[in-house]
C-alpha cells in the first residue's frame, strides 16, 4: 500500500498548498474551415470547435472529482485566425465572435488563437487581422489574441513592433470600462511555441495534429512550502529539492492530461512545466525567490535565484513526463502573484529589472500595468527590447502590458479573480521614436562566435 | 511510463486526518459497504499531530457513481469533525512511485 506518509503529503499539497492543474487546453486546428465565404467559414469554425470541445469540461470535471485535485482551468486554443481568414478578405473580427460564441456554449473560460506569424513580414489577411485586434476584444469575452513579431531564425519585424505599440494601446481604450482588460488579453511574442496551453498566447500551431490535449500544471506554493522545511539548505541542496517537487507536480500533470486523452478520444500532446503563479495567497513565484533568501522580489539576486528556479523546475519535470513543451518554465506575471504585486507596489521591482529576469525564465513582460500617457512609440520599443532578448537568447518572450488608460504611477488597476491587480509601473521618458518608426527587419543574429 | 495500465486500476485511498475518535474506522467501513466499496488494506497512525487513517478500497463493483461515494464520506467526515478525502489511487502512485 501506499504510504501513510506519502499520502498525506498529497493531501497537504492540494488543500494547503494550492497544487492543482492550471489548465487542460484541447487545441484544435481549422485549417479545413477556411472559405472565401466569410459567414461559411464562421459556421464551419463554431460546428468544429462545439464538435471537438463538447465533452472537455465534463471530462475535465469528471477527473477532478476523481483524482480530487482541482482542475482551474479548461480551454481551446485554435488554428492562428489570420490563416483561416486570408481567403476572405475582410475584417475577420466575425470569427472572434464565433469563437466567443463557441467558447462560451461548450463552457470554457477563455479561447487563444486570434493571432498572426509575422515574424518575417505581413502576409494575406495578417494585417487585417492585427488591425481588428481591439475591435476584436472589445466585442468579445473570452477571445485571446496573440501576434508574433520575431524568431530567432527570422530577426525581429520592427514594422510589426511598431504596429503592435498601437495596437496595445488601442485595445486598452476601446476597454477603459472593463480597467482596459482588452489589453490583458493580448500577447506580443517572440519564438512563439505551437502548443502552448496558456492563454493569454495559446494558439493551435499548423504543425499540429488536428486535435489535441495539453496540460499546464502549476505549484508555486508547493515548491515553496518544501523549501521552507531546509532553511539551512546550501544551494544545490536547494535546486535538488526543487526538481524533486517539480517531478512530483508534473507526473500529475501527466497523469491528468493521459486520462482526458483517453476519455476525449484525442491525443495527448505535452505537458507545460511552468510554475504558474496566482494572486491567491501562498501560490506566489516572488515568494518562492523570497524563500530562498531574498528580502523581497526584485532586489539584487532576484535573476540568480530566478534562473536557478526555471532550470530545477525544467529537470525534475522532464523526467515525469511523456512530452514536455509549451513554454516550461516559471512565469512572473505582475498582477497575478501576490509576491510581485507587492513587490512592484513598494518599488523594489522595476521594470527593468523584470527584463532580466525574462532573459533566464519563461516567459517575458507580462501583466504589467504602465501609465495611460505612453507612447504608442514606447510600447513598441518595450516590445522590440523583450523580443531581443528572445531573438538572441533562443527562447521565446514575451509582451504583455496594460497601458492603464487615465491613470498614472500611484494608481492601481484590478481585474480580479486569477488575472488579479496591479499597481501602474513607470517608465523611462525619454523617446525611442526615431529608432521604431526607421522600420524594416532586425537582422537574425548570428550563432557561433557567442560572447 | 505504466500510465495505461494504472488507468484500469480501480482503487481509491479513503484519507481520515483529524482527532482521534471511538468508531471512525466501523463508520467510514460502513459507509464504505453501502456503496459496495470493499476495504482491501487499512492504516492508521499519528503523523505531524493529526490522527490518519488511509483505507485502500477497491471501487470496481461500486453501485452507483464514484463521485457519489466522495461526496457522501467528505460529508460524514464534516458532520464528525473530521476531513475525509477520497481520491483515485493513481494520483499517489504517480506522484510517489518513479
Amino acid at each position: 500500500m501506499i504510504k501513510t506518509y506519502d499520502i498525506l503529503e498529497t493531501i497537504r499539497m492540494i488543500q494547503n498548498e494550492c497544487l492543482d492543474i492550471r489548465t487542460i487546453t484541447m487545441g484544435i486546428s481549422l485549417l479545413d474551415c477556411i472559405d472565401a465565404d466569410i459567414d461559411r467559414a464562421c459556421d464551419k469554425v463554431y460546428k468544429k470547435i462545439t464538435t471537438k470541445a463538447k465533452d472537455l469540461v465534463r471530462v475535465g470535471e469528471e477527473i477532478e472529482k476523481e483524482l480530487g485535485i482541482p482542475i482551474i482551468n479548461k480551454r481551446l486554443s485554435v488554428t492562428p485566425i489570420a490563416i483561416v481568414s486570408a481567403a476572405c478578405g475582410c475584417s475577420p473580427v466575425p470569427f472572434a465572435k464565433a469563437m466567443d460564441k463557441a467558447a462560451k456554449d461548450v463552457n470554457v473560460n477563455l479561447i487563444g488563437g486570434y493571432s498572426a506569424l509575422v515574424q518575417k513580414g505581413f502576409s494575406a489577411g495578417d494585417l487585417e487581422l492585427i488591425k481588428s485586434i481591439p475591435e476584436a476584444l472589445s466585442v468579445t469575452e473570452r477571445v485571446c489574441s496573440s501576434v508574433n513579431v520575431g524568431s530567432t531564425k527570422t530577426g525581429i519585424n520592427l514594422d510589426a513592433c511598431k504596429l503592435m505599440g498601437s495596437i496595445i494601446k488601442q485595445s486598452a481604450e476601446m476597454t477603459v470600462d472593463k480597467a482596459c482588460f482588452g489589453a490583458a488579453k493580448l500577447v506580443v511574442f517572440c519564438n512563439a511555441v505551437e502548443d502552448n496551453p496558456f492563454m493569454a498566447g495559446a494558439f493551435h500551431g499548423v504543425g499540429e495534429p488536428d486535435c489535441m490535449i495539453n496540460v499546464g500544471v502549476s505549484g508555486p506554493g508547493v515548491v515553496r512550502a518544501a523549501l521552507a522545511k531546509y532553511p539551512d539548505a546550501d544551494i544545490t541542496q536547494i535546486s535538488d529539492i526543487i526538481k524533486k517537487t517539480s517531478f512530483k507536480i508534473t507526473r500529475v500533470g501527466q497523469l491528468v492530461g493521459t486520462m482526458a486523452s483517453k476519455r476525449l478520444g484525442v491525443p495527448f500532446g505535452i505537458v507545460d512545466l511552468s510554475l504558474a503563479p496566482t494572486p491567491a495567497v501562498g501560490d506566489s513565484v516572488a515568494h518562492i525567490l523570497e524563500e530562498i533568501g531574498l528580502e523581497q522580489c526584485g532586489t539584487h539576486g532576484t535573476t540568480a535565484t530566478l534562473a536557478l528556479l526555471n532550470d530545477a523546475v525544467k529537470k525534475g519535470g522532464v523526467m515525469a513526463c511523456s512530452s514536455i513543451g509549451g513554454l516550461s518554465g516559471a512565469f512572473i506575471p505582475v498582477s497575478e502573484d501576490a509576491g510581485m504585486i507587492d513587490a512592484a507596489r513598494s518599488g523594489v521591482l522595476s521594470i527593468e529589472k523584470l527584463e532580466a529576469m525574462t532573459a533566464v525564465c519563461s516567459v517575458g513582460l507580462d501583466m504589467i500595468v504602465v501609465p495611460g500617457d505612453t507612447t504608442a512609440d514606447t510600447l513598441a520599443a518595450i516590445i522590440a527590447d523583450e523580443a531581443a532578448i528572445g531573438m538572441v537568447n533562443s527562447k521565446t518572450t514575451a509582451v504583455r502590458v496594460i497601458p492603464a488608460i487615465g491613470k498614472q504611477v500611484g494608481e492601481e488597476l484590478d481585474w480580479g479573480g486569477l488575472f488579479g491587480c496591479g499597481p501602474v509601473m513607470p517608465l523611462k521618458k525619454a523617446s525611442a521614436s526615431k529608432f521604431i518608426n526607421r522600420g524594416g527587419q532586425i537582422p537574425a543574429p548570428l550563432h557561433s562566435l557567442k560572447n | 511510463m505504466n500510465g495505461k495500465e494504472r488507468l484500469i486500476d480501480v482503487r481509491a485511498v479513503v484519507a481520515v486526518i483529524g482527532k482521534d475518535a471511538v468508531g471512525i474506522l466501523a463508520k467510514v467501513a460502513t459507509k464504505c459497504a453501502e456503496y459496495n466499496a470493499n476495504v482491501i488494506e487499512v492504516s492508521q497512525s499519528v503523523l505531524e499531530d493529526i490522527f490518519a487513517m488511509t483505507m485502500l478500497v477497491d471501487i470496481s463493483r461500486l453501485n452507483t457513481e464514484f463521485s457519489a461515494l466522495v461526496d457522501d464520506l467528505s460529508a460524514m467526515g464534516r458532520s464528525m469533525g473530521l476531513e475525509i478525502h477520497t481520491m483515485h489511487e493513481d494520483i499517489f502512485n504517480v506522484m510517489h512511485e518513479i
